[in-house]
């Protein structure tokens, strides 16, 4: 019954994502503009529903009850995560935003080149996020993968069918095939957070759930489990945040999105309204001390099956079915973004700038579509073909190092100080100093034995303080104070800077801005006619 | 023009408690007074969401653009 539902629904979402490039049809969809964010032309719903595809997928709502799961408050960490990005991202994707609107970019690599005039900071913005939005793309499937070993349809092919059809289904719709899913998704996720919640009720409550919780983690011998956080677990807990809500504005993925919006105001609507799936992420987050406490127990120890074996078992057939749609649904629709946007940031950064100068836009679609079906398939390849704990490291490592773009991507929208060598300096150092923290960290089994001498976590200890790190903070203010040094040296030897191509005023500029002026320099081969809202743009407001 | 620009300006502060209030876990990091059984460390995050959401609308609200106006 289950896999009757899941596979029904799953086929039908599919098929969804196929009709997406006959919804909104544009007159042409043979450009980067249309294929790779709708044309930015999607209105309120549209973008409310593709911002929670994109940023709550499936690894978050499998790993973060997961994380709960297994030692306590530390996992909730993904909550004020959530919920400081919503303030930040109401200032900085508004700006983000208008910039990437009269500009035309599509990824931070554009951004960080337009801004500090420099193509080889472009190009190296836009390889760090493709290499670390790859192994994101991986550990997405590994989520499909505990949902469908629960269900126990077994072997490797389904996950190959699932990724082939979202892929075909990108590779002719572009960006509106996540937009459409993404609507069916919410309303199947919000079945499950009622049928949940609706399970918790009628069972003995939160107050006995949290004490039953709180007797098991004392029985743990690890110290850093727990109800609330140990005292040497403040500090960890902190930087892990601040971490996580600097690398959403980092990874290409996380702007598409709302680079899809149709106007400033739509952006900034959505983002009052985004703490809604903060709530809706809490109550998951919580639903893993309910697994905790029911004795739901994880298939071969892989901790990603405990949400899943939960709806197996608490909830009637057909409801775990819709349930196991809603999480391989969400697993999808990320990676389809994720894809998009590391092809977009190829196209632009590193083919049309260093391989072919001349591409047309019809020929950036073409490059861009089958970009993202090599990210997928790779992504895929690496789960099925490497262990899928190295996927696993790779995400890992890939959020630690996606911090390092931060001085050139989120620091440079509100600042054009820095000299473009050194954010380059900056962000190899930052590189070099993640790669060699990470493989120091070891992971340490309840025995107080090493269970992996290297990649164990991302977090450092702190000196014999007992207090741990998050390791991208770290590596992130070495990257800080060497682009800084730099930047102030090479301003005494006199050296000029890069060319700054954007304004202040383009950072505040909307749908409606008279002055609209695309930089030929960057965006050379323009569309003889521009799609989307620029056709709009540029057709009523041309002399 | 400018007065109002600054006036705006000044609604933007209340982004800053939805930013800061996650981030002071001494504060929060206990057990009571719990809510529906919850800890204090898990509603008052849950909280802190709800407020992010009332605040960032009113500062949406404030200081929308006039679309045309500002020309």
């Amino acid at each position: 019954m289950a896999v009757t539902v899941f596979l029904t629904l799953l086929g039908a979402m599919l098929l969804l994502g196929f009709a997406a490039a006959r919804w909104r049809r544009p007159d042409d969809i043979h450009s980067l503009e249309e294929w790779g964010v709708g044309g930015r032309a999607f209105g309120n719903w549209v973008s409310w529903f593709l911002l929670g595809g994109t940023m709550y997928s499936a690894y978050t709502f499998v790993a973060v009850p997961a994380l709960t799961y297994g030692v306590g408050a530390v996992g909730f960490f993904a909550v004020p995560f959530a919920i400081i990005t919503t303030p930040l991202a109401f200032v900085f994707t508004a700006r983000i935003w208008s910039v990437a609107h009269r500009h035309g970019l599509l990824t931070p690599g554009e951004f960080a080149r337009a801004r500090f005039g420099s193509t080889s900071l472009g190009a190296l913005v836009a390889l760090t996020g493709i290499v670390a939005t790859m192994p994101y793309v991986a550990v997405q499937l590994l989520a499909l993968k505990a949902v469908f070993s629960t269900v126990g349809v077994k072997g490797e092919w389904p996950l190959l069918i699932a990724v082939a059809m979202v892929s075909l289904s990108t590779f002719r719709s572009g960006l509106r095939a996540p937009a459409l899913l993404s609507i069916a998704k919410d309303i199947l996720l919000a079945w499950v957070v009622l049928s949940a919640l609706l399970v918790v009720t009628m069972s003995s409550g939160w107050g006995e759930i949290f004490r039953r919780a709180g007797g098991w983690f004392a029985t743990t011998p690890s110290p850093n489990d727990g109800l609330i956080l140990s005292d040497t677990g403040q500090l960890g807990f902190v930087t892990l945040v601040l971490g996580s809500v600097l690398s959403v504005f980092a990874y290409p993925h996380a702007v598409t999105g709302m680079l899809a919006a149709k106007d400033r105001a739509t952006v900034r609507r959505n983002i009052a309204a985004s703490p809604i799936y903060c709530l809706v992420l809490g109550l998951m987050a919580l639903l893993g001390f309910f697994a905790l406490t029911e004795g739901i127990r994880p298939l071969d120890g892989d901790l990603n099956t405990v949400m899943p074996q939960m709806f197996q078992k608490l909830f009637p057939a057909w409801s775990a079915g819709i349930a196991y749609a809603a999480l391989g649904v969400a697993a999808l629709i990320p990676a389809a973004v994720m894809s998009i946007s590391a092809a977009n940031a190829f196209t632009r950064s590193i083919y049309r700038t260093y391989l072919r100068p001349a591409a047309t836009p019809a020929e950036e679609a073409r490059v861009s579509r089958w970009a993202s079906l090599v990210v997928k398939f790779g992504a895929l390849g690496v789960i099925l073909l490497l262990q899928p704990s190295y996927a696993v490291d790779l995400q890992l490592i890939g959020g630690v190092i996606i911090l390092q773009t931060i001085p050139a991507v989120f620091v440079g929208l509100a600042t054009g100080w820095f000299d473009w060598r050194a954010l380059v300096a900056g962000i190899g150092t930052g590189l070099v100093t993640s790669l060699v923290l990470l493989w120091d960290i070891q992971q340490v089994g309840p025995g107080g034995q090493v269970v992996k001498a290297h990649f164990g976590g991302s977090s450092m200890p702190v000196g014999d303080t007992g207090s741990t790190v998050y390791v991208g903070v770290v590596a992130l203010a070495v990257n800080l104070l060497v682009a800084t040094v730099l930047t102030l040296l090479l301003r005494l030897l006199r050296v000029p800077p890069g060319r700054d191509r954007t304004i202040p005023a383009d950072y505040v500029a909307d749908v409606d801005d008279p002055m609209i002026k695309r930089l030929d320099e960057i965006l050379d081969g323009l569309p003889a006619r521009p799609g989307g809202a620029h056709a709009r743009t540029a057709g009523s407001r041309s002399p | 023009m400018a007065r109002r620009a600054r006036a705006s300006r000044i609604w933007y502060l209340l982004l800053v408690p939805p930013t800061v209030a996650p981030l002071l876990t001494p504060l929060y990091n206990r057990i009571e007074p719990t809510l529906w059984g919850l800890p204090f460390f898990y509603w008052y995050q849950l909280m802190c969401a709800v407020l992010a959401m009332v605040l960032i609308t009113l500062v949406h609200v404030a200081t929308r653009e006039r679309r045309h106006g500002w020309q």
